[in-house]
C-alpha cells in the first residue's frame, strides 16, 4: 500500500517538477494573459468589421469584459470589478438602447458602408494609432503588476480621500454637470422654457 | 491556486455547462419543421407588419441618470470602506457627495427625467 | 473558533487528496473543480427542486392541489418534467439572429452561476473570498440583463423585442437604489469581502436590525432582479407571453428556467448573508443555519410572488428613482451619522 502511494507520489511529483522546470506555470499564465487580451482585440475589431450594428455592440462589450478581465489579471480586481459593473453593465446597456432609440428599417445591414475612401482612412487611423501606441510603448516603463497598496480597495479610498481629495470631489461635479447636459440636449431647450 | 484562478475556471464551466445541458436534447429531440412552427409567435395569428419597434424615447432619460449613479457607487464603495476609521473628515464628505448626488437626482426630477410623458 | 462543517469535509478530502497525490498544487486544483462541482450541484438541485416547491406553494396559496399526479404527492413531477424538456423539438423560428439568438441562453446562465462564487455557505466554505466580494458580485449580477436584451432583440418577436425593452427598463431603475442600500452595510463592516460582513454580524448584530430600511430596500429590488411578481415586466406571461424567451422551446427554454431559479436561490443567499448573519447562529452548525434561513427567505419570496400582483412598468420605475433612491441616500447619511456617534463622540 505505501509502496503503491510512493509510486504516485513520485510520479506526480516528478511531472510537477517537469513542468516548472520547463516553465509551464509561466507559459500557463502568459497563455492565459493573451487569451484574455486576443478576446479584447478580436472583439474590437469585431465592432469594426460587423454588419449588424447589434452585433457590433455585442462585441464591445465582449471587448469591455476583456478589458475587465485584465485588470483582474494583474492584480487589479477593484478596477476589473468597476469595469464589469459601468462598462459592462451600464455602458454597454446604454449603447445598445441608444441603437435601439434609431429607427431603421433593416438591422442585419446598418453598419455604415465600407468604400474605398472608408478603408483608406481606417488605413491610416490605424498606421497613426500604431505608431503612437508603438513610441508611448517604448517609452513608458509598463508594470506588469498593480503598485501593492496593501489592500487595494482601502489603499485607493486612502488617496482618494487625503491627496486626490479634490480630484475626487470635481469628478463628483463633473459628473452631475455632465448629467445636467445630457438631459437638457435630451429634452430639448425649448421644451424647457415652455 | 489563487480565488481568482478558481473564478477563471468556474467561468469556463459555467460558459461549458450549458453546452452539456443542450446535446442531450440535441440526439433526443424530434425535428419536423414545418412553416407553422417557424413562424413567430403572435397568439395564432400571422405576424403583422414589422418586427422591429423602436425603444421609447423615454428609457433614455433613465438611463443616463443611471449611469451617472452607477459611476458615483464606483466612488462611494471605497469611501465606504474606510469610513469607520476617518471619523469627521469622511462625515463631512459624505454630506457634500450624498448632497451632490441628491442635486442632481433632484434636478432630474424637475426636468422630467424620471417621468414618462 | 471552530471550523464549520464543510470546511471539515473538505479539509479531509483535501487530506485524501493529498495522501494519495502527495502536491499541493494538484489538490488545491482538485479541491476547486470539487467546489465549482459542488456549486453547479446546488444550482440543478435546486432548480429541480423549485419547480416542484414554487407549484405547491402557489397551490397552497390558491387553494388549490398543485401537481399530484405523478408519483406520490406527485414529487416525480419535476423528473416528467425535465424528460418532457428535453425530448421537445428545439423550434428555431424564421428570421431569428441565429448566433445571437442560440447564445443569449448560455451567456445568461454564467452570471447567474459566477454569483455562487461569492457565497459563505459556512465558516469558511467560501469559494472566493476575494477582497472586493461584494462589489465584483454586483458587477458580475449586473451583466444578466444584456442576456435579456440579446435574447429578446435576436428573436424576431414583438413580443420578444417588448420584453428587452423591459428588461433594460427594470435594470436600470432597480440596480442604482440595490447598489445604494448595501452601501450602508458596507461602511458598518469596513470591508468588501463576503466573510467580514458575515463575521461583522457575529460581532454586533444581525444588520437587519441596523438596517432596517436598506433592508426593505433590498428586497424590493430583488423582485425586480429575479424578474418575479410584481416586477415580472421581462416575462409577464399574461401580457406579453413570455417576453424575451418567447421563441425559445426545449432545452434552451429550460436554461432560461434554470438561470431564473439560480437568482431565486441566490437573492435568498443574498439576503441571508446581508441582513440575517448569514451562517452564523447559536447551537446548529452554521451550515443548518445558513439553509435554514435561506429557505425561510426563500418562502418569504415565494409568498409574495403568489400575494402581489404586478404594478405598471411606469409604475416601478418611478418606484425605484423616486421612492427607493432617496430613501437609500437617506439611509446612507443616517448610517454615516450613525457610525460617527457611536465611534467617536
Amino acid at each position: 500500500m505505501t509502496d503503491v502511494l510512493s509510486f504516485i507520489h513520485f510520479i506526480v511529483n516528478g511531472v510537477m517538477d517537469f513542468l516548472v522546470s520547463i516553465g509551464a506555470p509561466d507559459l500557463i499564465m502568459a497563455g492565459i494573459f493573451y487569451l484574455m487580451a486576443a478576446v479584447t482585440v478580436l472583439s474590437a475589431l469585431g465592432v469594426v468589421l460587423m454588419r449588424n450594428v447589434v452585433h457590433s455592440a455585442l462585441m464591445l462589450t465582449a471587448s469591455f469584459i476583456g478589458v475587465g478581465c485584465l485588470y483582474i489579471y494583474m492584480n487589479a480586481s477593484f478596477m476589473g470589478a468597476v469595469q464589469f459593473l459601468v462598462y459592462g453593465g451600464a455602458v454597454a446597456v446604454l449603447i445598445v438602447m441608444a441603437i435601439m432609440l434609431t429607427r431603421r428599417p433593416d438591422m442585419a445591414h446598418s453598419n455604415p458602408s465600407r468604400g474605398a475612401l472608408h478603408q483608406l482612412g481606417a488605413a491610416i487611423v490605424a498606421a497613426v494609432f500604431c505608431l503612437v501606441m508603438l513610441i508611448v510603448s517604448m517609452a513608458s516603463p509598463f508594470r506588469t503588476e498593480a503598485s501593492h497598496l496593501g489592500d487595494e480597495v482601502k489603499g485607493i479610498a486612502d488617496l482618494m480621500l487625503t491627496e486626490y481629495v479634490l480630484p475626487f470631489e470635481v469628478a463628483a461635479v463633473l459628473l452631475l454637470i455632465a448629467m445636467i447636459g445630457a438631459i437638457i440636449l435630451a429634452k430639448g431647450v425649448s421644451e424647457n422654457d415652455a | 491556486m489563487s480565488d481568482f484562478g478558481g473564478l477563471g475556471i468556474f467561468f469556463v464551466i459555467a460558459l461549458v455547462f450549458p453546452v452539456m445541458a443542450l446535446i442531450p436534447a440535441f440526439i433526443l429531440q424530434p425535428r419536423q419543421p414545418t412553416r407553422e412552427k417557424g413562424i413567430p409567435y403572435e397568439c395564432g395569428v400571422d405576424t403583422e407588419g414589422k418586427t422591429y419597434v423602436q425603444f421609447r424615447a423615454g428609457y433614455f432619460m433613465y438611463a443616463l441618470v443611471f449611469i451617472v449613479f452607477d459611476i458615483e457607487t464606483v466612488f462611494l464603495y471605497p469611501w465606504a470602506v474606510r469610513f469607520g476609521e476617518l471619523g469627521l473628515f469622511a462625515l463631512i464628505e459624505m454630506f457634500i457627495f450624498v448632497g451632490i448626488l441628491a442635486v442632481g437626482l433632484w434636478y432630474a426630477w424637475q426636468k422630467g427625467a424620471l417621468s414618462w410623458k | 473558533m471552530e471550523t464549520g462543517i464543510v470546511m471539515t469535509v473538505a479539509n479531509l478530502i483535501r487530506g485524501i487528496l493529498m495522501l494519495i497525490l502527495g502536491n499541493e498544487f494538484i489538490v488545491s486544483v482538485i479541491m476547486k473543480l470539487i467546489g465549482i462541482g459542488a456549486m453547479i450541484g446546488v444550482i440543478s438541485f435546486a432548480a429541480i427542486l423549485f419547480t416542484y416547491t414554487e407549484r405547491k406553494v402557489c397551490a397552497f396559496i390558491q387553494v388549490r392541489l398543485g401537481p399530484n399526479r405523478v408519483g406520490p404527492r406527485g414529487l416525480l413531477q419535476p423528473i416528467a418534467d425535465m424528460l418532457k424538456l428535453m425530448s421537445k423539438e428545439d423550434i428555431i423560428p424564421y428570421g431569428v439572429d441565429r448566433v445571437v439568438w442560440a447564445l443569449a441562453p448560455m451567456v445568461l446562465f454564467v452570471p447567474s452561476a459566477l454569483a455562487y462564487a461569492f457565497f459563505p455557505f459556512d465558516d469558511g466554505a467560501i469559494f472566493a473570498d476575494v477582497n472586493v466580494g461584494i462589489f465584483l458580485l454586483i458587477a458580475i449580477s449586473s451583466q444578466s440583463v444584456l442576456t435579456f436584451l440579446m435574447a429578446g432583440v435576436a428573436s424576431n418577436s414583438k413580443y420578444g423585442m417588448i420584453g428587452a425593452m423591459r428588461a433594460v427598463a427594470t435594470s436600470l431603475s432597480y440596480e442604482a437604489p440595490m447598489v445604494f442600500s448595501l452601501l450602508g452595510i458596507v461602511m458598518i463592516t469596513g470591508s468588501l469581502r463576503m466573510s467580514d460582513i458575515v463575521a461583522a454580524q457575529q460581532n454586533t448584530v444581525w444588520f437587519i436590525v441596523l438596517q432596517p430600511i436598506a433592508f426593505l430596500i433590498y428586497l424590493t429590488t430583488c423582485f425586480a432582479e429575479t424578474n418575479r411578481t410584481p416586477f415580472d415586466f421581462v416575462e409577464c406571461e399574461s401580457e406579453i407571453v413570455a417576453g424575451a424567451f418567447t421563441e425559445y422551446s426545449g432545452m434552451r427554454w429550460a436554461l432560461f428556467f434554470l438561470a431564473e431559479y439560480a437568482n431565486l436561490l441566490s437573492i435568498s443567499v443574498l439576503t441571508t448573508t446581508f441582513f440575517l448573519g448569514g451562517w452564523s447562529g447559536p447551537i446548529l452548525p452554521g451550515f443548518v443555519w445558513f439553509w435554514l434561513k435561506t429557505i425561510f427567505m426563500l418562502m418569504i419570496f415565494l409568498w409574495i410572488r403568489w400575494t402581489f400582483p404586478r404594478v405598471r412598468i411606469d409604475q416601478m420605475m418611478s418606484f425605484g428613482w423616486k421612492v427607493l433612491l432617496p430613501l437609500a441616500l437617506v439611509n446612507v447619511l443616517f448610517t454615516g451619522v450613525g457610525i460617527y456617534i457611536n465611534r467617536f463622540m
